[in-house]
């Protein structure tokens, strides 16, 4: 019973209530059926299953509060956890920011479910792995990878009457392949909430085509460039800005969006006016659920809107000290893009370097967001709207707030990593070294 | 709901195991004779269904992590995780299942599924598993050397100390603090086909915070972590005792196997303030002196993972990567990987080190063995299914599973620099460079798939001019290659200063998981290395 339905997984939240002698109490049930497979030097090394479901309570007096956890669900065992999150309630030390737990809540149909999506055998999984190892073995290339399916749901009640539930499908897909004499690397990313929209050949193709035409890379100065970074390369950069994207933080004076002299840059103009950024739950592309952590309802928001800063993030917490609304972190980030596709971009530059992936991105400057990174698995050189040749690896030193100021050119948005990027071409991209690494 | 984890993730705490009393976290539950009885049940199901090796883990997995910003507690983390994972060869190939179910039925359900899975998996096998033969050493046990168990300490009393530091680095000069205090016990029981019954009580500690002050004026700000490092200890780490200091360049105060929390808080409050006003760095080439609790950083990113035998071979190429380090250079027996200054080893029976057990987790003895020396190549990590890859016949003995319900893999042991041999300490070191940077702390780190490119920051900057401390810098990072890097060692302090530096959260491996491990070093001298600025405009 790791999948519980919506009123399968009620029935047992209600009882959890109805035993509660807390002032209030908050639960969450969840569980996910999955299973992935492992494979490098074109061989599978390790597979594995899972099937988990749990419950866990969380009880409060006053500012006081208590969690805990089970994964049995005989009436026995719910008053145990019942009892159990109270006791440590009256055990712990008082958190004042501690939020009455929420009331009821509307909540739109979230569309994370694909019905075909549920049930994945080991085959399947063994499937993929031999087509994504068969491509490279054609080719006389190395394959290495990973792929991670799952089926899963999530409910949450309050003894305040709040109930939500949410159920999801999807499958992460990642693989690198390596040309014989190691001189050669490419990849490929993707995700999908539908598992059978996965075509492991055709993505491991485009992985052995980067390794191929990567090969005896060449070295260039570093340097300013103009690059375009597909969405493997642009991703890592762009959601730093939205770890970062805290009112509470920004309030403190130890952001990037913190304002000189206090209070935070809300409305400010800080990002290049094609940049518009948000996120939405229903989008069809990249769903998501429709409530967070604590049941607040997801809706879609602008964080960024023609550049300008539109919404920071408010918790619960920080909204009341501030008496503005609750705006919960993005959990999908989709930044709007233009109709040129990514060769139309390669087309329309005069120089320039193309950029498959990007990785190892580390905070060098939170004040300035500056992070540090590494190209890697396909860096080409353009030049006359071609691309010429394969380069060696860079190391980037480079603010995603800079970056999205250069911007040249966007195109198409694609799905990667559960977001919608697009194609991105900007000028006077930072790389500060070169590396060997292949 | 902070009690649902939000604390921990934001600090990148794995949130292993259920949430519990914290007198769960004292209470012992099964007795290693009964241990051995499951065990056994898990070893005969496996051999019945045609397993030619078995390794059974019977683990119990106890963390109490509390959160305080200021002068509040935000979050107190008690958490169990109790289970049995089994692993066996079939056909050449591993399978492993792994159940919370630590009963006579869970556990011969789970062999028999660890079982199936290997046989699955046979048809898509191309290299079979070569064990490395392990003697088996029978019933023994193993325990992490403490004097306090952490687990004993009234809460109320690690809340008081950490937040009487709180409030002494505020009133030192920081404007918010956000402390965490993480403490692990892994009791772990390990049984295999070649008869050996392992009882092991492993304890973990890492008393952390990092401190923030801003300038309002300018709307500047920086942050100053704790120079305190995880350690495998217990209790006793907070105790400050003088055997655990060092005098170190710039005011600062370098800590080996004792930590004064209050004293580190209370500096970190000067340093972070003065850190608003420090001089930005001219970029350029400079001699640099690294602190041990920054080195260890740059050991474990440009020696630990390079050397690990699973990457060179190509195991982890798709997360983690490969590495410049490969067989054809270490066969040579000339890879010149530093200069002849240095000595780099591996090291997982280290008193107060992350890293020490007696046995790892597919039961091989720990020990010591050299990776590089005098500046040479001459080995990696490896374990029982690689070794024979290197020619080698014994396990290194660096196998680790984060969980009883992951499956066990290479892990990166305690690696190591050599202290120097003649007597030299950090202060003497500084009075022979004209040009340089003393650093201190950990920072910004990156480092390319093969190893060879790096940056690194740090958290404390002093400018060396001749022979001299004369300031703070600040926007210092530098960059170098690894082989590069370790060929410009110019001086290492002997062992008097050596310390470790450590990391809970390594990452590796698909589905990820963490392991924690210490690198020691004394401080050292690097010249000519090449510094960037990193001061920009938004």
């Amino acid at each position: 019973m790791a999948i519980l339905s919506k009123e399968d997984a009620k029935a047992i939240l209600d009882k959890v209530m109805a035993m509660s002698k807390a002032e209030m109490a908050l639960a969450e049930l969840s569980g996910d059926v999955g299973g992935n497979i492992r494979y490098a030097r074109n061989t599978v090394t390790t597979s594995g299953s899972q099937r988990d479901i749990s419950l866990e309570v969380a009880s409060a007096f006053g500012k006081k509060e208590g969690v805990s956890i089970i994964n049995e669900f005989d009436d026995a065992s719910l008053e145990k956890v019942v009892r159990r999150s109270e006791e440590l309630a009256r055990l712990a030390p008082e958190n004042p920011e501690l939020m009455p737990y929420l009331g009821p809540q509307t909540y739109a149909e979230a569309v994370t479910t694909d019905e075909g999506s549920k049930v994945v055998d080991p085959a399947k999984r063994a499937q993929w792995a031999a087509k994504s190892i068969g491509v490279c073995k054609r080719g006389g290339l190395t394959a290495a990878g990973f792929i991670e399916d799952y089926y899963g749901f999530r409910a949450l009640a309050t003894s305040k009457g709040l109930f939500a539930y949410n159920e999801y499908t999807g499958l992460d897909f990642s693989v690198t392949v390596r040309t014989a004499d190691g001189t050669g690397s490419g990849y490929a990313l993707r995700d999908y909430n539908n598992i059978n929209k996965l075509d492991a050949d055709r993505a491991t193709g485009i992985a052995a085509e980067k390794a191929f035409t990567s090969k005896n890379a060449k070295a260039i100065e570093p340097g300013k460039y103009t690059v375009i970074l597909e969405p493997a390369a642009s991703i890592g950069l762009i959601r730093t800005m939205f770890w970062n994207m805290g009112a509470r933080s920004a309030d403190e004076g130890r952001s990037y969006l913190s304002k000189q002299g206090g209070g935070n840059k809300l409305g400010e103009q800080l990002l290049d006016d094609r940049v518009t950024i948000y996120t939405d739950p229903l989008h069809k592309e990249v769903p998501r659920a429709t409530f967070d952590w604590e049941g607040f309802p997801r809706q879609k928001t602008y964080f960024y809107k023609n550049g300008k800063v539109e919404n920071l993030v408010y918790d619960r917490y920080w909204s009341k000290e501030k008496g503005v609304p609750v705006c919960p972190y993005p959990a999908n980030l989709i930044m709007e893009g233009a109709s040129a596709s990514q060769e139309d971009l390669i087309k329309s530059t005069k120089k320039g370097i193309l950029l498959t992936r990007t990785w190892y991105i580390r905070s060098v400057d939170p004040q300035t967001l500056l992070y540090t990174g590494l190209t890697r698995d396909g860096t080409f050189y353009i030049e006359d709207g071609e691309i010429k040749y394969p380069i060696k690896n860079l190391r980037f030193n480079e603010s995603p707030i800079i970056m999205l100021n250069n911007l040249e050119a966007l195109g198409r948005p694609q799905r990667i990593d559960g977001h919608l990027i697009p194609p991105i071409k900007v000028r006077d991209f930072t790389f500060t070294s070169l590396s060997d690494a292949i | 709901m902070a009690g649902m984890g939000m604390g921990g993730t934001m600090l990148g705490a794995p949130l292993i195991g259920s949430a519990v009393d914290p007198s769960v976290l004292m209470t012992p539950i099964m007795d290693a004779a009964a241990k051995k009885v499951l065990s056994d049940v898990a070893l005969n199901t496996a051999n019945m269904g045609g397993a030619s090796y078995t390794d059974v883990r019977i683990g119990r997995y106890l963390n109490q992590f509390i959160y305080a910003r200021e002068d509040k507690v935000q979050n107190i983390e008690n958490r169990e995780s109790f289970g049995v994972g089994i692993r066996v060869i079939v056909n050449g190939t591993w399978g492993f299942a792994a159940t919370s179910d630590v009963t006579e039925e869970g556990i011969t359900k789970a062999a028999k599924l660890a079982v199936e899975i290997a046989k699955a998996n046979a048809s898509l096998q191309t290299e079979p598993v070569k064990l490395a033969p392990t003697k088996g050493v029978g019933e023994v046990s193993w325990a992490t050397p403490i004097e306090k168990n952490a687990f004993e300490v009234p809460i109320s009393e690690k809340v008081d100390l950490i937040l009487n530091a709180n409030a002494i680095a505020l009133k030192s000069g920081a404007s918010y603090i956000d402390a965490a205090h993480f403490f692990v016990n892994e009791k772990k029981y390990f049984a295999s086909t070649d008869g050996s019954y392992i009882d092991q009580d492993v304890h973990r500690i890492w008393p952390n915070f990092t401190v923030t002050a801003i300038d309002e004026e300018t709307g500047k700000f920086r942050s100053r972590q704790a120079l305190s490092s995880p350690m495998g200890m217990g209790y006793e780490y907070l105790d400050p005792r003088p055997e655990g200091k060092v005098d170190c360049p710039g005011g600062c105060i370098g800590y080996s196997h004792h930590y004064d929390l209050l004293e580190d808080a209370e500096l970190a409050g000067k340093q972070v303030k003065a850190k608003l006003k420090a001089k930005s760095v001219v970029a350029g080439k400079y001699d640099l002196v690294l602190d041990p609790n920054h080195l260890g950083l740059t050991i474990h990113e440009a020696v630990g993972h390079p050397l690990e035998l699973d990457r060179v071979l190509g195991y982890e190429a798709n997360y983690a990567g490969t590495s410049f380090a490969t067989l054809d250079k270490w066969k040579t027996g000339t890879f010149n990987y530093g200069n002849e200054l240095v000595n780099l080893y591996a090291d997982k029976t280290m008193q107060y080190s992350l890293g020490a057990v007696g046995y790892d987790d597919e039961g091989v003895a720990t020990r010591k063995w050299d990776l590089v020396k005098k500046g040479i190549l001459v080995n990696y990590q490896a374990i029982r299914d690689q070794i024979h890859m290197i020619d080698q016949e014994a396990s290194h003995g660096c196998c680790y599973a984060d969980s009883w319900s992951s499956v066990q893999f290479q892990r990166m042991p305690n690696v190591n620099l050599a202290p120097g041999e003649e007597p030299l300490t950090p202060l003497e070191m500084i009075k022979d460079v004209e040009k340089g940077i003393y650093i201190a702390g950990r920072g910004s780190y990156s480092i390319d798939q093969q190893r060879y490119n790096f940056q690194f920051g740090g958290t404390l900057f002093y400018e060396i001019k001749n022979g001299e401390i004369v300031g703070e810098l600040e926007d210092v990072a530098y960059q170098s290659n690894t082989q590069e890097f370790w060929n410009s060692c110019a001086a290492i302090c002997d062992k008097r200063d050596f310390r470790f530096w450590g990391s809970f959260f390594d990452g590796k491996g698909q589905p990820g998981q963490v392991s924690a491990v210490s690198h020691g070093s004394s401080t050292t001298r690097f010249n000519g290395v090449n510094v960037i600025n990193t001061a920009r405009k938004i």
